[in-house]
């Protein structure tokens, strides 16, 4: 059976490539996904705002801690000249390079052209077979227009494209009037494949304080389908490789994407869930349905569910909203 | 001879570096000015710095110096090579197994930076009065006297103690010489290694317990042998003399730097000479050789080696014509009929003439200099010489200060410059502690110490004052060594610096400037409007010394380039622009290069803007041209208001105009005792923005002034009627509420010179406007015209009468928040996390309190002069206040209640003796009186004042006996107040005796998790993971449970409290320990800058170490068991949000990520089962069935 599919321009053993996350931190568990059977490995995000957030407060609470008293000069050791966030992720990069034979593909998060893309060359250098740049942008500012927001996205991957050779993925958030019309500038851009889709974590209110606070919920398997009709949409209208990415989390939803026409289907609030050795059930899973399904390969079947193939592609669009909502009662006790 | 390193190190490093290089076991323990010597051996372990054997010393932080001391004579017996640091009141500490050690004949050096003990006050300066109390533990003393040898002697010391085989106390001075930053020659690790003899080591081993070959030691002897045993040791201490100068010589042959035992410099006939130790060599040489080349016969005797004391290498020394000597010493021992130095050189003289060998006894003075770094100059050494001219010379003499009480002193001139001033450049800066002066100071000596063939130095004055302190840093530069010893004087600096706007209205700093220097001075107003900016005598003194005057506007560069307030580098760029003393372009490219090492890895941003602040620096830089007649009108205010007591204008003002060192003895108190509620005279005006009040929105919650760490928002309720005298801008509205009478109005005022503008009021004010829900019922503010009004205002509101605090219900925030706190305007940080709970404390009990505080922050900017902030109400009533010391506050608090009580039942006993003749109806009120509440202890206060009058009356011992003692019948509250320093670590055995003796104490703990006020060191508060000085790795254990350790006795009022998350729970923690007839411990969560976030999120993270289960809230009250109840009550809910997103919000806890990843998350697993394993074991004590006890213990 031909599990292999193409990524990036790589060659890959199967489709499952774990995405950006904390599993990636550890050469132990990098390993652990690479035995379950990943064929590529995102790494852990680099956030613009960490580096910066961290030179700023090693700034004010180590280098300027001048005081003033007589009794202390300072109040913490600023003696170690510690690593700064960036080279701990080119060590980690360089040392999972080493430790996996599976392409190993680095992730840069921001949204400030200039500047910290520049980083992007050092990661090549490192030994990055690809690059993942995830633009977690909200556009909360209400005089910046839809095409600026793209623009922005644009102008990053034009920077970071002109400091590296190797492959660009985008990660894109569905926030977009038009989606594929977007995966195609990124495409003419220089991109080489997108990731669909981002996750915005969003604030929650605590009611008790009357403040905001953090949230982060894993994802759910409905999350998938919205990547799943996108991808179904721009599959075979694109150069780009397509990675359905968010609420990934059985062999069914991984199967589901690959029918849309995903390349890869990325895995993360699984994994960390269940560990990385639930990759393999997937992969085992999928194997398994190919075998019952009689596929001899993903090719075969990749894209078969797409919009080129369906006979309505309509349903990928309004007529699917409309159904569901048809089919949508209300739970007996709710007053409306 | 290899070429040699030059370093620009400060002494405490110089030591730390041979200690940490030649040792193998260091134990520390904190304490000014010693601590940085642990600091930095502590760090070089954490890099894996190995010693001379290829092994990285171990480093252990403990309890105390005693456990320090104990833990090296442990370690030095098990055969291993140990040292430590202390000083002051450490080195008491450290006597006992000095002792021991000595006894043992056991090698070993102890490097002090020497420092005054607490005596009348305590005090962090340099003197003598420490290592001088170790004079009898047989340790060998050697004094350094200079940053260069402090390297150099700390490895004679080491290599001759295992020679001689008797342990060493190297000492240099306190500040003078630990702090100086100096360029030394650094001793290269192959000089270290030829200096210490491996068979010496080896033999060192090989005396080691070891139970392969037993031996027993520390014996106790008796009557028949202990004296001969003493005597053992003679031959050990008369070698060890030579042995010492064969190490000097040895050392001598190896760099070039030859010392000796005594060493003289002067002229070869000399007949006036003069002794001494220390750091006041340098000024004495320069004053010597000064004298000297004019043909006057004088000498210098340097000492060196002080224990074992060697006469004849001293006689050896001195010159055969000398006829009047001065000897010097750095100490006081009251009563003694000399100070040690100089007995020792008379009776070295008096020995030698009785044995023949001097056949005239020169005339020999003692003298006192430099107590707590008291300034000592050239010009005082020429003051000492002319006295020895006199027939007869004083003796007993002190220099430097006016002793008009016993006439001790001598006079100086102090005009007097020594030719050494020659050549050499001196600069002076004014600056803020927090504007990052000091660094570049240091960094500008470091440039040109180390880029060119010049010697610098620099020395620091820094600030008691911990929110907008001012640091004045004296710079010299030359091409000699620079032995300068001493401050720059008036008319000395050829560069003044002032880096604060309004400075120039509080500082003569050009009293320095020498004819013809730089002035640089940081305003916002342009090159030709300044001038009219500057005070009358400053302009003056500006044309008269011919000064060339520059201005850079530093605050408005820095702010736009990206530096916000720090000014540091713009102004350290003007000094090279415009000093002259390296060609501007290699000095720019040196301070980019030093921006560069700061910065470099921390981020590129960083390095932008910094570079950005050099080049603006260069183009904002104006000269002014001093115009030849002065214009201006104003001269300064003066320091305190006429209507100031006259004591505060005589001597707080004068200290206040840092004139402190022109006060002569008769105007100090003679035993330490100072008048309380001074810091309301000292208006520092350090606030950029202040609160402004919103009447409209206001609910009159009280929770600002709750949380106001310096006292500064005050409320007050009064009849509206007296607010028709306010000024016009003065705020009141009607209070709200049914609890306050019909007509009654409230204001909140802010003391607009005495805030520190940090916000955690506007932070904690919980009432937004519904419309606009930026604005609150309060908003930061920063304009001026405003802080002018509120100037006035809070003139009128302090003149308004107090509410009458018995009608008040204290357990609820808004009444306590209108009692008047009698602690204010501390001396504490911008946003301090402690003090809100030591002003609640006297809000609450402060007109009856006693307070016992251990060493510490809190004793600092509860106790250091020129002002303290515990005051008293109107009637005259506070806190009063006394600091014994670090280790013993528990046991010092309990004396306190030791002592009331017994007045109480010597009082009480004596009204039921006198009981005909006072009335039956008092005698009863007197002793039967409930003094629970506030009512009962006004009645009780109203029936004392009737005693006393109805004594007035009764003749006889008995009555005059119970006037003295009929205040004890108000019942006073006991507080014994401290760091977690002292209740964790040095002071626990007291805590815990305390505790345990179950007498009416209050025990408050303000857990700052650190050793804070010498700079962050690890205590056992220290939570797991938290990176702190001593724990540069992040502190591997857990934070000790104290609450829980205390509650094991059962009878003790236990509370864990932090009034950022609860206010109303410390409050009540607060009232129920007061009212509890017995040992209470309240230990409060205190946010500390030593966290590494900023204090404007003081309540954010209490919050947060509440929620994440860090910082359970409970009390635990013994009297709910009488009554059947559970006595433990949790206060908070169990933990809601992960430890990590607490931890991940402070830098002691984030940079582990960085420098120790792995540790980190490791600590950061475990921490969060604990915090979630210990809430649930609280949880289950507050739900255990308790049965009603029996009957309460005793």
């Amino acid at each position: 059976m031909d599990l292999t599919t193409q990524y990036l321009g790589f060659a890959i053993k199967n489709p499952l490539v774990p995405s950006a996350s904390p599993l990636s931190r550890s050469i132990d568990t990098a390993r652990e996904l690479e035995d379950a059977g990943a064929a590529a490995i995102i790494m852990w995000s680099l956030f613009e705002e960490s580096i910066t957030a961290e030179s700023e407060s090693s700034a004010r609470f180590l280098a300027e801690q001048d005081t003033g008293f007589a009794e202390a000069s300072s109040f913490l050791p600023d003696h170690a000249d510690f690593a700064p966030a960036l080279d701990l992720y080119l060590e980690n990069l360089r040392k999972l390079k080493e430790a996996l034979d599976i392409p190993v593909i680095a992730s840069l998060n921001g949204i400030t052209p200039g500047g910290w893309v520049e980083h992007g060359r050092e990661l090549e250098q490192a030994g990055a077979d690809a690059l993942e740049l995830n633009v977690y942008y909200v556009a909360a500012d209400i005089a910046q227009s839809g095409s600026e927001v793209e623009e922005r996205y644009l102008s990053l991957l034009q920077s970071l494209r002109g400091q590296i050779s190797i492959p660009i993925n985008m990660k894109l958030s569905p926030s977009f009037s038009s989606v594929a019309n977007m995966a195609k500038r990124l495409a003419d851009a220089g991109a080489n494949g997108v990731a669909l889709f981002n996750r915005f974590y969003q604030p929650d209110i605590n009611v008790a304080s009357l403040r905001l606070q953090p949230s982060l919920h894993p994802s759910t398997s409905a999350e998938a389908l919205l990547a799943m009709r996108w991808i179904a949409i721009l599959y075979g209208r694109t150069e780009l490789s397509l990675g359905g990415t968010g609420g990934v989390h059985s062999t069914e939803d991984a199967l589901k994407l690959l029918l849309a026409g995903a390349d890869v289907v990325h895995l993360c609030s699984a994994l960390l869930a269940r560990g990385p050795a639930y990759l393999a059930r997937i992969l085992q899973g999928i194997g398994d349905w190919m075998e019952e399904q009689g596929f001899e390969s993903i090719a075969e079947f990749r894209g078969r569910v797409s919009a080129l193939a369906v006979p309505n592609p309509a349903e990928f669009e309004r007529a699917n909203y409309v159904n569901v909502l048809d089919g949508y009662s209300f739970s007996p006790g709710v007053m409306i | 001879m290899p070429q040699p390193q030059m370093v620009t190190i400060d002494g405490n490093e110089a030591a730390a570096y041979v200690a940490h290089m030649t040792n193998q076991i260091i134990a520390i323990y904190p304490i000014t000015p010693a601590s940085p010597m642990g600091e930095w051996a502590d760090e070089w372990s954490s890099l894996d710095v190995k010693n001379l054997w290829g092994t990285v010393p171990e480093v252990i932080e403990m309890q105390s110096e005693a456990g320090a001391a104990g833990a090296i004579h442990g370690a030095l017996q098990a055969g291993s090579l140990a040292t430590t640091f202390t000083a002051s009141q450490g080195l008491l500490l450290m006597i006992p197994n000095m002792y021991k050690i000595a006894g043992e004949l056991t090698p070993t050096v102890l490097h002090v930076s020497a420092r005054s003990l607490a005596a009348q006050a305590l005090s962090i300066f340099g003197d003598h009065a420490d290592v001088m109390a170790c004079r009898a533990t047989g340790y060998a003393m050697l004094c350094s006297a200079s940053v260069q040898e402090v390297m150099d002697f700390a490895l004679i010391a080491q290599a001759a103690t295992l020679e001689g085989r008797v342990p060493f106390l190297h000492f240099f001075d306190g500040f003078r010489t630990s702090h100086e930053v100096a360029k030394i020659e650094q001793i290269d690790p192959a000089t270290i290694r030829a200096m210490i003899d491996e068979e010496l080591v080896k033999a060192h081993r090989a005396r080691a317990l070891n139970p392969d070959h037993p031996v027993i030691r520390g014996t106790s002897q008796n009557p028949d042998v202990y004296f001969q045993g003493r005597e053992t040791v003679n031959a050990y201490y008369q070698r060890l003399p030579a042995i010492v100068e064969q190490q000097m010589d040895r050392f001598a042959a190896l760099t070039g730097r030859q010392y000796r035992l005594f060493e003289y410099l002067g002229a070869q006939d000399a007949e006036r000479v003069i002794l001494l130790m220390g750091s006041g060599i340098g000024a004495a040489e320069e004053a010597v050789e000064h004298l000297a080349a004019r043909g006057e016969k004088v000498g210098l005797v340097k000492v060196r080696l002080f224990r074992p004391f060697d006469p004849a290498a001293l006689l050896g020394a001195l010159p055969p014509s000398a006829l009047q000597i001065a000897v010097l010493d750095r100490t006081k021992e009251p009563g003694a009929d000399g100070e040690p130095l100089y007995k020792d050189v008379v009776t070295a003289l008096a020995q030698a003439m009785a044995e023949g060998d001097r056949s005239a006894m020169p005339k020999i003075v003692g003298g006192r200099f430099g107590l707590s770094s008291k300034e000592f100059t050239p010009a005082m050494v020429k003051g000492i010489f002319e006295e020895l001219a006199k027939d007869p010379p004083k003796n007993h003499f002190t220099v430097g200060i006016i002793d008009d009480l016993t006439h001790t002193s001598l006079r100086w001139d102090p005009s007097f410059q020594a030719d050494a001033a020659e050549g050499v450049t001196a600069c002076v800066f004014y600056g803020l502690g927090s504007d990052g002066t000091v660094s570049a100071n240091k960094n500008s000596v470091k440039i040109i110490a180390e880029g060119t063939e010049n010697y610098g130095q620099g020395y620091f004055q820094y600030d008691s004052k911990k929110a907008g302190a001012v640091t004045i840093s004296h710079l010299r530069f030359s091409r000699r060594p620079i032995r300068s010893s001493y401050l720059i004087g008036d008319d000395q600096a050829s560069f003044v610096a002032c880096h604060q706007p309004t400075f120039v209205a509080h500082y003569e700093m050009l009293d320095k400037a020498a004819p013809g220097a730089v002035f640089l001075l940081n305003s916002p107003t342009t090159a030709d409007r300044v001038w009219h900016d500057l005070p009358r005598r400053m302009q003056r003194q500006m044309i008269d010394k011919g000064l060339r005057f520059y201005v850079i506007d530093a605050y408005r560069i820095a702010a736009e380039t990206g530096m916000g307030r720090r000014i540091n580098t713009i102004m350290q760029t003007c000094f090279f622009a415009i000093s002259g003393i390296l060609p501007e372009a290699e000095a720019i490219a040196q301070i980019k290069q030093a921006v560069r090492k700061t910065y470099g890895r921390k981020g590129q941003r960083l390095l932008e803007r910094n570079f950005a602040a050099i080049d603006a620096a260069l183009q904002g830089l104006q000269e002014v041209r001093v115009p030849a007649q002065a214009s201006s009108r104003f001269e300064r205010p003066p320091v305190v208001p006429e209507s100031a007591p006259e004591f505060v204008r005589k001597v707080t003002a004068t200290l206040l105009a840092d004139q402190g060192d022109r006060l002569p003895v008769s105007l100090m108190p003679a035993d330490g005792t100072w008048p309380t509620g001074t810091t309301r005279y000292e208006k520092r005006n350090i606030a950029l923005e202040l609160p402004r009040w919103e009447t409209d929105l206001c609910t009159h919650c009280g929770k600002c002034p709750l949380v106001c760490p310096h006292a500064a928002i005050r409320s007050k309720v009064y009849p509206a009627e007296l607010a028709a005298a306010a000024p016009k801008s003065f705020l009141h509205v009607p209070i709200k509420g049914k609890d306050f009478p019909q007509g009654y109005h409230i204001s909140y005022q802010v003391a607009a010179d005495d805030c520190t503008g940090c916000g955690l009021c506007v932070e904690v004010c919980p009432i937004r406007d519904r419309k606009d829900p930026k604005r609150k019922a309060l908003n930061m503010t920063p304009d001026p015209e405003y802080h002018a009004r509120e100037r006035e205002n809070w003139d009128f509101f302090l003149g308004l009468p107090e509410y009458d605090r018995s009608r008040l219900v204290a357990n609820k925030i808004k009444h306590a928040m209108i009692l008047q706190p009698l602690f204010e305007f501390s001396g504490a940080c911008v946003g301090c996390g402690e003090t809100p709970y030591i002003k609640l404390a006297t809000q609450l009990f402060g007109d009856r309190m006693l307070i016992g505080n251990a060493t510490g922050c809190s004793s600092i900017y509860g106790g250091n002069l020129p002002t303290t902030p515990y005051s008293t109400n109107p009637e005259g009533r506070g806190p009063t206040w006394n600091n014994s010391l670090f280790e013993d506050n528990a046991e010092f608090g309990l004396g306190l209640r030791l002592a009331l009580d017994a007045q109480v039942d010597q009082a009480r006993e004596l009204v039921r003796r006198l009981a005909p003749r006072i009335g039956e109806v008092l005698v009863d009120g007197l002793l039967t009186a409930d003094q629970a509440t506030e009512v009962g202890i006004f009645e009780q206060r109203q029936r004392v004042a009737a005693l006393r009058e109805q004594l007035n009356h009764i003749d006889g011992a008995e009555a005059r006996s119970l006037e003295a003692l009929c205040d004890s019948l108000v019942r006073r509250s006991v507080w014994i107040i401290g760091g977690d320093g002292w209740a964790y670590d040095i002071g626990y055995g007291g805590v815990d005796h305390v505790l345990a003796a179950g007498r009416n104490v209050n025990l408050l703990v303000l857990d700052t998790e650190v050793y804070s006020n010498t700079g962050g060191q690890t205590s056992k508060a220290t939570p797991l993971g938290a990176v702190a000085k001593f724990s540069a790795a992040g502190k591997p254990t857990f934070k000790k449970d104290l609450a829980m350790m205390a509650m094991a006795y059962e009878n003790v009022y236990v509370a864990q409290v932090a009034f950022g998350a609860k206010d109303v729970q410390t409050v009540r923690a607060f009232l129920e320990a007061e009212s509890f007839d017995g040992p209470s411990l309240l230990i409060g969560f205190s946010p500390c800058i030593a966290h590494g976030v900023d204090m404007s999120h003081n309540l954010r993270q209490q919050d947060l170490a509440v929620s994440s289960g860090h910082w359970p809230l409970f009390r635990y009250d013994p009297r709910r068991t009488e009554q059947g109840e559970n006595p433990l009550r949790i206060d908070c809910k169990p933990p809601s949000i992960p430890y990590r997103d607490y931890v991940s919000t402070e830098t002691r806890f984030s940079v582990l990520n960085r420098t120790h990843p792995e540790a980190a998350e490791r600590y950061l697993r475990l921490a969060q089962k604990h915090v979630e394993t210990r809430f649930s074991l609280y949880q289950q004590l507050a739900e255990l069935a308790v049965q009603k006890a029996p009957e309460k213990a005793s």
